[in-house]
C-alpha cells in the first residue's frame, strides 16, 4: 500500500506530465524559426521537404473531395483543409508496423499513410464502409462514433506489448470527442498499462458547431492528460514540423516501453464541418482569414525557401502531381460505382447463416424479376 | 503467434477420465482454463478476474496459473473493456472479456453494436473479431437493483453478434470452448442462477455445433422452448406434465443468435404446439421473434396459437418480489394447458 502512494505522488510531484503554457512551435506563421521549441527538435530536411510535398499532395486531394461532394460524386465529405499539418505530419512519423486510427476527419492522414485515394474515398462515396484492407497498411477504418477508435487503440498497443512487438498505434480525435467517455476511458487504460499509444487531439476549436468553451473547462485539452498519468504536449497544430517531431517523440517514448503520451495540436478547419454543413451560422469570416494567415502549407514553403530547400522550379513540378492526382481522383470518381447487392450478405459473420443466405436468394430473384422484360 | 496445441488434446485427458459431478462455474472455469492451454493467442481480462477469480468464481486460478499477462483485473470500465477486446483481436489475439453483471454491460453497448458486431463486415471480411464477452445474466439469486437483468434481446437484435447460453454443466463447457474458437464475436450468456446446479459429466467439446439447438427431452405432445436459467425450470415442468397426460418435448435452444430454425420447426412440426419460456419482459423479447419465425414457418401444423411464458413488461423487481415475476413450472404447465386441448380429435 505504502509504494503505491508514495509512487502516485512522486509523479505528481515531478511535475512532468504538465504540457507547456503556451504550444510548441518550430516554425512559425512567417516561416521563421519558432521561438517556443520547448523539448522538439527540428526535423532534417529531407523530412521537412516530405512534410511539404505531402501536406500539397494531401490539400489537392481534400479539395477535389470537397468540390466532388458538392457534385453529389461522394455522398459526404468532411474536409481537413487547415489540418493538413496533423494530417500530414502525423501519418508521416509513424513507422512502418505502426498503426493509424483515423476518423472522419482524417482523409488527408488516410492517403498520406499510403492507402490508395480511390479506396480512402469508398466510405466517403458510399459504396461501402471501408473501402482498404486495414490489415495492409495498418489503417483502421475511418471511425465515425466519436472517441471510440481511441480504445481500440489502446487494445491494438497493449496487444503489441503482450506479443513483446515493437508496434504503436496513434489516435487521432477533435476536441469535441475529448468530451466523450471512451477518451476518459482509454486514456486511463493507457495510463495504466504503460500501452505504447500515441493520442493526438486535433483542437480546431469546434464540434460542428460547439465551441471549445462550452466542451472544456480544463485549461487546456493536453492539461488532462496529468490526471491519468500521462505527460503530455501542447503545441501549434499547424506547424507540420512541431507535429511531425511530437508525434515522433511519441512514438520513441512508447517504443521504449514509457508508455502513452497525449499531444493537443491547435489548429482550424478552414471547411464547413461537411459540405452539408453552413459554418457561418457559428463562426465570423473574420475568423476564418485570420487563422488563413496561419495556414501550415504557406509557412513551411517559405521556411524551405528560406533554406534553399524548395525552389521555382521544384514548387512547378510538385504542383503538377497534385493536378495528376486530383485528375486521377476526379476520373475515379466520377466513373460509376458498382455495386454487388449479393455482397451485403456476406461479411456479416465469418460464414452467413442460413437465414442470411435464404434474405440473399430472396433479394437476388426480387432483382431478377426487375431485370426480366416487361411482357 | 499461432495455436501452439490443437484444441482436442485436454480432451483426451477428459476422455478418459470418469465423470464427476461438476457445477457450471466450475465447467466454465474449465472451459476458460483449457482454452487458455490450447491457444496462447486467448487472454481473459474484466473486473475483479484476475486475483480474485471473478465474483462468481469463474475465472478462480486462472491469473496464478497463466500469469498476469494472459489472465488479468482491468480498471472499471465497460466501455473500456470491449473496446481494447476489439483493438487486440485486431492485433491478433482472442480476448475473453466479462462484464460482471448483465446490467452493468451497458456502459459497453456502443462497443458492442457499433463495433464488434460491424468490423468485420465494415471491413468486407478483412479483419475478424474474435471476442467473446461472457455475461452473468437472469435472475432468481435474490440479488438486488441491476443485478438480475435480462438483456439478451438488445443483441440478438444485432446482426454480426452471436449469442449463445449454456443450460447445463457439460453445455457450458461445450459452449464456451466452441465461443472462443468461433471466428464471430459471440456474446455468452451465463445463468446465474445455475452457476451452482451440477450436473455428473465428463466435460467434453464433442458436441452439437455452436449454432445448434438439441432436444433435452423427447415429447409427442408440445414443444417447451426454452434457454439459459430457464431450461431446468423447462425441464421440471416437462415431468410434472406427465400426470397431467401430456407428453412434453424441451428444446435447449443454446444459440439464441443465429436461431436453430430447422431443429424448432421441425419439433413444432411434429407436436403441433409451441410454448416458448424466457425470463425477460415479453413485449419485444426474443419469445416474440421464436413465435413468428414458428408461424411461418409451420402455421399449417400449428393447433393452437403459440404462447409465451416470460417475465412480465416491468423493471426487475426486488429480491422479495422476484417470484412473482420468474417463470416458474405453474404458469409453464398453465400456459401448456391453454393451448386449445379441447379442440383436439384424439382419435
Ligand atoms: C458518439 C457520437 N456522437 C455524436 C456524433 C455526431 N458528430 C459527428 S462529428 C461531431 C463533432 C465532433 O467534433 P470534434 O471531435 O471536435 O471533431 P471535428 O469534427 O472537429 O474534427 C459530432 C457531434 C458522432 N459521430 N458520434
Ligand atoms: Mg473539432
Amino acid at each position: 500500500m505504502k509504494t503505491q502512494y508514495a509512487r502516485r505522488s512522486e509523479a505528481t510531484a515531478a511535475g512532468t506530465l504538465l504540457p507547456s503554457a503556451t504550444p510548441l512551435q518550430l516554425i512559425d506563421a512567417d516561416g521563421h524559426p519558432g521561438d517556443n521549441p520547448g523539448s522538439l527538435r527540428l526535423p532534417g530536411p529531407d523530412v521537412l521537404v516530405e512534410l511539404h510535398r505531402r501536406m500539397v499532395l494531401g490539400r489537392r486531394f481534400d479539395s477535389q473531395s470537397t468540390a466532388l461532394a458538392k457534385q453529389g460524386r461522394l455522398a459526404v465529405y468532411p474536409s481537413s483543409r487547415g489540418q493538413d499539418a496533423c494530417q500530414v505530419g502525423a501519418a508521416l512519423a509513424l513507422r512502418r508496423q505502426d498503426w493509424l486510427f483515423p476518423t472522419y476527419r482524417d482523409s488527408m492522414a488516410v492517403l498520406t499513410r499510403g492507402v490508395p485515394a480511390e479506396e480512402t474515398l469508398t466510405l466517403l462515396r458510399g459504396d461501402w464502409h471501408c473501402g482498404y484492407d486495414p490489415v495492409q497498411y495498418r489503417v483502421a477504418p475511418q471511425c465515425t462514433p466519436l472517441a471510440t477508435n481511441t480504445l481500440h487503440a489502446v487494445g491494438l498497443g497493449y496487444a503489441a506489448t503482450l506479443k513483446n512487438e515493437d508496434q504503436v498505434a496513434l489516435a487521432l480525435l477533435g476536441d469535441g470527442a475529448t468530451s466523450e467517455g471512451d477518451t476518459h476511458e482509454a486514456l486511463n487504460f493507457a495510463g495504466v498499462w504503460k500501452a505504447p499509444v500515441v493520442f493526438l487531439v486535433q483542437n480546431n476549436g469546434y464540434a460542428i458547431s460547439v465551441p471549445l468553451a462550452k466542451q472544456t473547462a480544463a485549461p487546456t485539452l493536453a492539461a488532462k492528460g496529468i490526471g491519468y498519468g500521462i505527460p503530455s504536449l501542447l503545441i501549434d497544430g499547424n506547424d507540420a514540423a512541431a507535429v511531425y517531431a511530437a508525434v515522433r517523440a511519441g512514438v520513441s517514448r512508447a517504443a521504449a516501453g514509457e508508455g502513452p503520451t497525449l499531444i493537443e495540436a491547435i489548429t482550424y478547419r478552414v471547411e464547413a464541418h461537411t459540405n452539408a454543413d453552413d459554418a457561418s451560422r457559428y463562426r465570423a469570416s473574420a475568423e476564418v482569414s485570420e487563422w488563413l494567415s496561419r495556414d501550415p502549407i504557406a509557412r513551411l514553403e517559405a521556411y524551405l525557401r528560406g533554406a534553399g530547400l524548395l525552389d521555382d522550379a521544384s514548387a512547378a513540378r510538385l504542383a503538377a502531381e497534385a493536378e495528376r492526382l486530383a485528375e486521377d481522383v476526379r476520373q475515379r470518381m466520377n466513373a460509376d460505382v458498382s455495386v454487388d447487392p449479393a455482397e451485403l450478405f456476406e461479411h456479416v459473420y465469418a460464414r452467413p447463416t442460413a437465414a442470411l443466405e435464404r434474405q440473399r436468394a430472396e433479394l437476388l430473384a426480387e432483382l431478377s424479376e426487375l431485370e426480366e422484360p416487361a411482357l | 503467434m499461432t495455436r501452439v496445441m490443437s484444441t482436442d488434446s485436454p480432451d483426451k485427458s477428459a476422455a478418459a477420465a470418469e465423470a464427476k459431478p461438476v457445477t457450471m462455474a466450475a465447467a466454465l472455469n474449465q472451459a476458460l482454463a483449457d482454452s487458455l492451454a490450447a491457444d496462447e493467442r486467448v487472454v481473459v481480462f474484466g473486473e475483479d478476474v484476475g486475483t480474485l477469480g471473478g465474483v462468481f468464481r469463474v475465472t478462480d486460478g486462472l491469473a496464478g496459473r497463466f500469469g498476469e499477462r494472459r489472465v488479468f483485473d482491468t480498471p472499471l470500465a465497460e466501455a473500456g473493456i470491449v473496446g481494447t477486446a476489439i483493438g487486440m483481436a485486431m492485433n491478433g489475439l482472442v480476448p475473453v472479456v466479462e462484464m460482471q453483471f448483465d446490467a452493468f454491460g451497458y456502459p459497453a453497448f456502443e462497443q458492442v453494436t457499433s463495433h464488434l458486431a460491424k468490423l468485420h463486415n465494415r471491413t468486407r471480411g478483412r479483419l475478424a473479431l474474435p471476442v467473446v464477452i461472457r455475461v452473468p445474466f437472469g435472475g432468481g439469486i435474490g440479488g438486488v437493483e441491476h443485478h438480475s437483468d435480462s438483456s439478451e434481446a438488445y443483441y440478438t437484435h444485432t446482426p454480426g453478434l452471436r449469442v449463445v447460453t449454456p443450460g447445463t454443466p457439460a453445455d457450458a463447457y461445450l459452449l464456451l470452448r466452441q465461443a472462443i474458437a468461433c471466428p464471430d464475436p459471440v456474446l455468452f450468456f451465463e445463468p446465474k442462477r445455475r452457476y451452482w446446479s451440477r450436473e455428473t459429466v465428463v466435460l467434453s467439446t464433442d458436441g452439437p455445433p455452436i449454432d445448434r439447438a438439441v432436444v433435452r427431452r423427447p415429447g409427442r405432445d408440445v414443444t417447451l422452448i426454452a434457454y439459459g436459467g430457464m431450461v431446468a425450470t423447462a425441464m421440471e415442468a416437462a415431468s410434472e406434465a406427465v400426470s397431467e397426460g401430456w407428453d412434453v418435448e424441451v428444446i435447449d435452444l443454446r444459440s439464441l443468435s443465429p436461431f436453430d430454425e430447422e431443429t424448432v420447426a421441425a419439433s413444432v412440426r411434429r407436436t403441433g404446439r409451441a410454448v416458448i419460456v424466457h425470463e425477460a419482459a415479453g413485449f419485444g423479447g426474443y419469445g416474440a421473434e421464436v413465435a413468428a419465425r414458428l408461424t411461418e414457418r409451420c402455421f399449417h401444423y400449428l393447433e393452437a396459437p403459440i404462447l409465451r411464458v416470460t417475465g412480465f413488461d416491468i423493471p426487475y423487481p426486488p429480491p422479495h418480489l422476484e417470484r412473482f415475476h420468474l417463470p416458474n413450472t405453474d404458469r409453464i404447465l398453465d400456459a401448456i394447458a391453454r393451448l386449445q386441448w379441447e379442440d383436439e380429435d384424439r382419435g
